[in-house]
């Protein structure tokens, strides 16, 4: 295996093992967040807007990390900069 | 990738005009023409116009919101917060264009508008403590938090940029993907989830702006009491 096929082949992975990771945890977080969120207003509905506003900005936040993730694995994808300099290399 | 970035739309005296640009001027058309059509002929005497009404319901909507978050005076925050709530608002809703290239998926859209937000904490941040009472708030539990407090500051306003401009690509290129397979009757459910996800996200954006921009003026009161 050459070194283009491995670095190829790495990004590949390496892109698909960072968006599986970062989405699993990140959608556990902000089902906690949600359910925690749920649960407080079926105890106290008059304050639904309040607690509602709340879990959407927490469930943001927490999704933060997936979208992180989600960057890399683009980046990796789509504008990989060691695939880059590979076939610069290459071109030469 | 779906990069409007680097599409180019027409030349405009030699400078390429990219479809960035382009979307984003025609949101700002939409706007401008709404409000200013909205207020065109206000006056006390006669019955609203029903587009005056929409508009007044809206920014009635804001300023509630406004004011529940921020514990202060709405007037004071709308112009910033309401404008990028409407604009975000606004690319998602045109978004359903078939043709539209929703500019908020750029990376330099949402750079530019929590650029906006990070002047906006030191600018709101002075207006309401004054010079001493903003820098107060970076040392607020120790000095030796000093450094942690500044970074926290470009880390929240970049963290809000790259969460924007996700949410929006992820949206756009789970579009295209779909659009590639199955052109029929599929990406129509994702449409309606990236329409639903865009409304969110303006909102998020919207909330988070409040709470960093009006972050300073308890501190105010808080001083003025103990003095």
């Amino acid at each position: 295996m050459d070194i283009m096929a491995i670095i190829g082949a790495a990004s590949a992975f390496s892109a698909a093992i960072c968006i599986a990771i970062g989405g699993f945890a990140s959608c556990v977080g902000e089902g906690y967040a949600a359910a925690s969120g749920l649960s407080a207003m079926a105890q106290q509905p008059d304050e639904a807007g309040t607690i509602s506003r709340t879990t959407f900005v927490c469930m943001a936040i927490c999704e933060t990390g997936a979208i992180y993730c989600f960057v890399v694995a683009m980046i990796l994808i789509f504008a990989n900069p060691f695939w880059n300099h590979v076939i610069s290399l290459a071109a030469k | 990738m779906e990069n409007y970035d680097a599409q180019i739309a027409f030349t405009l005296f030699g400078y390429g005009i990219n479809w960035t640009i382009v979307s984003t001027w025609i949101v700002m058309a939409v706007l401008v023409l709404l409000a200013f059509f909205a207020g065109k002929n206000i006056n006390t005497n006669k019955k609203p116009s029903r587009l005056q009404t929409a508009m007044e319901a809206i920014v009635l909507c804001m300023r509630n919101q406004v004011r529940e978050m921020s514990n202060d005076e709405p007037l004071k925050y709308l112009p910033l917060v309401g404008t990028q709530f409407l604009f975000i608002a606004t690319a998602n809703i045109l978004s359903i264009l078939p043709w539209f290239k929703i500019p908020v998926s750029s990376l330099s859209t949402t750079a530019a508008m929590a650029f906006m937000v990070l002047m906006a904490i030191p600018f709101y941040g002075i207006k309401n403590a004054g010079v001493k009472g903003y820098l107060k708030k970076y040392t607020e539990p120790t000095i030796l938090l000093l450094p942690m407090n500044v970074l926290s500051d470009f880390t929240s306003t970049l963290a809000m940029a790259i969460r924007l401009f996700g949410n929006m690509c992820s949206g756009v290129i789970i579009g295209s993907i779909l659009m590639l397979l199955v052109p029929f009757i599929l990406p129509l459910p994702m449409t309606i989830l990236g329409l639903f996800s865009g409304l969110i996200q303006a909102y998020i954006f919207a909330v988070l702006t409040i709470i960093f921009v009006s972050s300073v003026s308890p501190v105010k009161k808080e001083t003025k009491e103990e003095k």
